[in-house]
C-alpha cells in the first residue's frame, strides 16, 4: 500500500505521486460539495419555475451569516443552525416569491434573471453596509475539530463532515423529487402545470415551496461553508459563476446530473492543483468549453 | 441614409446638438465618462435588442479593448486612433472566440456561458502578466491624434470621444436598419422560421456578436485613453451587470435607450459614490423596479406615450 501511494510519475513536467492526486482529489470533495448543493437548487427551481436564480449566489451567503447571527445574537450553536438557517432563509425565499417573482411567470424567462439578479446585487449591498467586506470569523463546533489520517493524507474533521453531510441532503433531496408521491407531483406540474392543477394541486403553493427548498438548500450549502471561508457579502459571488458553469455542463434537466456533476467538477478541480496549480480555478470553464464543443445539450441535458 | 425615420432625426440631431454645448457647461471629463459608457450600452443593446441574446460578459470584450489600447499607448506610444482600433480589434477577436461558443446554446443558457466565459477572461487578466494584474496599467498618456493634434487637453479629448461616439452610434443604427439587421430581428421573432427561409442563423448571430464586441472594445480603448489606466475592474462581472442595467434602464431594444442610461446611470454613480455600499443596493433596486413596473426603460416609456419608436 505505502508503496503504491508514493508511486510518482511525471506529468507536464511536475513530479506526480499517487497519495498527492488521492489526497486533493478527497478535497476537491468539498468544493463539489458546494457545487452540488448550488447547482441543485438551481435546477429544482429552474425546473418548476422557469427562472435560473441569479439571487442564489447571494442566497448561500445569507445562509452562512444566519448561521452566524443565531450564534452571535441567540447564542444557538452549529447544529441547531444547520437546520434553522436554511429554514429562514427558505421563509426569505419563499417571500420573495410570493411577493416579486411570482409577478414573471407570464414574461420572458430573461426578466426572471434580470429581477434576481437585481435582487442580489440588494442583498448584497445590505450586508455589505452593516457588516463590512472583511469577513466575520466563525469557529468550527469543537465535536469536529481535529483530523484523520485516511493513510494518504490527513482529513480535517470538519471537512470530512461538509462532504457527509452534502451527499446526505442531495440524496435526501432526490429520493424526495424521485420516489415520493410529493415529488410525484411536483415533476407532473413542471411538465403540464396546468393539468395538475385541473387535478385540484395547488400549484401556485407547490412553486412557492419548490423556490423555498431550493433556497434552503443554498442557505445549507452556506452554513457548510461559514466555518471553511469567513462569512463575508461576497462569498457568493466566487461561487456563483463557477456554479453556472456546473450548470451548463450538466445541463439542467436531472437531478441526478446536478449532484453528480457538482461533485465530479470538485474532483477534476481537486486534481489540477496537482497537475498544473494554475489552471486550478479555470478548469471548470475550460470543461464547459469542451462540454458546449462535444455536446451543447450539457451532459444530462434534455433536448432544448 | 442611415434610416432614421423623422422623429428619429430629430432626437438625433438635439442629441448631436447637446454633444457640441454640454462641454462648455458640464465637466468634460465626467461627459467623456458618460460618452464611453453609452458606446459601450449600445453595442450591448445591439445583441439583447436587436438579435435578443442577453449576454452577461460583455466587460470581457470592453476591458480586453482597454488593456490592449492601454498597453499599445503606453508602451508602443502608437497613434491614439491606432490604439482606439487595436482596442476594437481585440473586442471583435475575443467575440469571435467566445460567441463561438455561446450561441451553441440561447436563452438563458447563453447568458450563463458568456457569464463564465467572460469569468475565465478575468481569471486569465489576473495572471497574466502584461496586465499588471491587481495594479493594472497606469498612467497610461493619452498620446496625438494622427501623429499631429495632441490630447493632453480636456476639450481636445472630448471632441475625439464626441466623435468616435457618433461614429459607433451611426454604426449601429446602420447595422440595425440594413437587410442584415432585418434577418436579425427576424432571428428574435421566431427563429425556426428564419432556419426554414434558408437563413443560416447561427451564422448571422456570431456576425452580430462579434460586432457588438468589436464596439464594445472600442469602448473600452478609448475610455482607457480618456482615464489613462485599465484595471480589472473593466473585465470583472460588476461592469457586465453595470451595461445590463444601463441598457434596461434606457430601454431594451431602443435607438437611444441606452444612451438615456448612460446618462442616468453615470450620474447616479457619480453622486452615489459618497455612499459606498448603497450604489449596489441602488442598482439592484432599479433592476427590480425596471423589471416589475418599467420594462420598456425611460426612452421606451416615452416613446409609447408619444407613440413614436425612438
Amino acid at each position: 500500500m505505502q508503496a503504491f501511494l508514493s508511486y510518482s510519475f511525471s506529468l507536464f513536467g511536475t513530479p506526480i505521486t499517487v497519495s498527492a492526486l488521492l489526497g486533493q482529489g478527497t478535497l476537491g470533495l468539498i468544493n463539489g460539495s458546494f457545487y452540488a448543493c448550488l447547482s441543485l437548487g438551481l435546477a429544482v427551481i429552474f425546473g418548476m419555475l422557469n427562472i435560473i436564480n441569479f439571487a442564489h449566489g447571494a442566497l448561500f451567503m445569507m445562509g452562512a451569516f444566519a448561521s452566524w447571527m443565531l450564534l452571535n445574537y441567540a447564542g444557538i450553536g452549529y447544529f441547531p443552525a444547520l437546520l434553522l438557517a436554511p429554514l429562514l432563509v427558505g421563509a426569505f425565499g419563499m417571500l420573495l416569491e410570493k411577493t416579486i417573482i411570482s409577478r414573471l411567470y407570464k414574461l420572458d424567462h430573461l426578466y426572471g434573471l434580470l429581477l434576481t439578479f437585481g435582487l442580489a446585487l440588494v442583498i448584497q449591498g445590505l450586508f455589505r453596509n452593516y457588516y463590512g467586506s472583511s469577513g466575520l470569523p466563525y469557529r468550527i463546533p469543537a465535536v469536529l475539530q481535529g483530523a484523520t489520517n485516511l493513510g494518504f493524507m490527513y482529513m480535517p474533521n470538519y471537512r470530512g463532515w461538509v462532504v457527509l453531510a452534502a451527499a446526505i441532503v442531495c440524496f435526501v433531496t432526490w429520493v424526495t423529487i424521485e420516489k415520493t408521491s410529493l415529488g410525484a407531483t411536483l415533476r407532473a406540474a413542471t411538465e403540464n402545470a396546468p393539468l395538475v392543477q385541473a387535478f385540484g394541486v395547488n400549484v401556485p403553493r407547490l412553486i412557492t415551496l419548490t423556490y423555498g427548498g431550493g433556497v434552503a438548500l443554498a442557505a445549507f450549502a452556506g452554513v457548510l461553508a461559514a466555518p471553511i471561508y469567513s462569512v463575508n457579502p461576497n462569498m457568493g459571488d466566487n461561487f456563483i459563476n463557477t456554479v453556472f458553469a456546473v450548470v451548463v455542463i450538466g445541463g439542467m434537466g436531472s437531478i441526478m446530473g446536478s449532484i453528480v456533476t457538482g461533485f465530479g467538477l470538485g474532483v477534476v478541480e481537486g486534481l489540477t492543483k496537482v497537475v498544473y496549480p494554475q489552471a486550478s480555478a479555470t478548469v471548470v470553464f475550460v470543461v464547459m468549453v469542451i462540454v458546449l464543443l462535444t455536446r451543447p445539450r450539457g451532459l444530462f441535458g434534455k433536448a432544448a | 441614409m442611415f434610416g432614421f425615420s423623422r422623429p428619429q432625426l430629430i432626437a438625433f440631431l438635439a442629441m448631436v446638438a447637446l454633444l457640441a454645448i454640454c462641454p462648455f457647461v458640464l465637466y468634460p471629463v465626467f461627459l467623456m465618462r458618460v460618452l464611453c459608457t453609452a458606446l459601450f450600452a449600445c453595442a450591448f443593446n445591439l445583441m439583447i435588442g436587436y438579435v435578443g441574446l442577453l449576454s452577461f460578459g460583455h466587460a470581457a470584450f470592453f476591458g480586453m479593448g482597454s488593456y490592449v489600447a492601454a498597453w499599445t499607448m503606453k508602451f508602443w506610444h502608437v497613434d491614439a486612433a491606432i490604439a482606439i482600433i487595436l482596442g476594437g480589434l481585440t473586442g471583435g477577436v475575443f467575440g469571435l472566440a467566445l460567441g463561438y461558443l455561446a450561441i451553441r446554446r440561447s436563452g438563458i443558457y447563453f447568458a450563463m456561458i458568456t457569464l463564465a466565459l467572460s469569468q475565465m477572461v478575468y481569471f486569465f487578466c489576473l495572471e497574466a502578466p502584461f496586465t499588471g494584474g491587481e495594479d493594472g496599467i497606469q498612467q497610461v498618456p493619452r498620446g496625438t491624434l494622427f501623429g499631429f493634434i495632441s490630447l493632453e487637453n480636456d476639450m481636445t479629448m472630448y471632441w475625439l470621444v464626441a466623435g468616435v461616439f457618433i461614429a459607433g452610434f451611426l454604426t449601429i443604427h446602420r447595422i440595425i436598419h440594413s437587410p442584415f439587421g432585418q434577418v436579425l430581428k427576424g432571428i428574435r421573432e421566431n427563429e425556426p422560421r428564419a432556419t426554414s427561409l434558408g437563413y443560416r442563423t447561427d451564422d448571422y448571430k456570431l456576425i452580430a456578436f462579434v460586432l457588438s464586441c468589436t464596439i464594445a472594445g472600442v469602448a473600452g480603448g478609448t475610455k482607457a485613453l480618456v482615464f489613462g489606466i485599465a484595471t480589472l475592474t473593466d473585465v470583472h462581472n460588476s461592469t457586465s451587470g453595470e451595461v445590463v442595467l444601463t441598457t434596461l434602464l434606457g430601454g431594451l431594444g431602443t435607438v437611444f435607450g441606452p444612451v438615456m442610461g448612460a446618462v442616468v446611470v453615470t450620474s447616479m454613480e457619480n453622486y452615489l459614490a459618497q455612499f459606498g455600499a448603497w450604489v449596489t443596493v441602488t442598482q439592484g433596486a432599479i433592476f427590480v423596479v425596471c423589471v416589475l413596473a418599467f420594462r420598456r426603460g425611460i426612452v421606451g416609456e416615452i416613446g409609447n406615450f408619444l407613440k413614436l419608436k425612438l
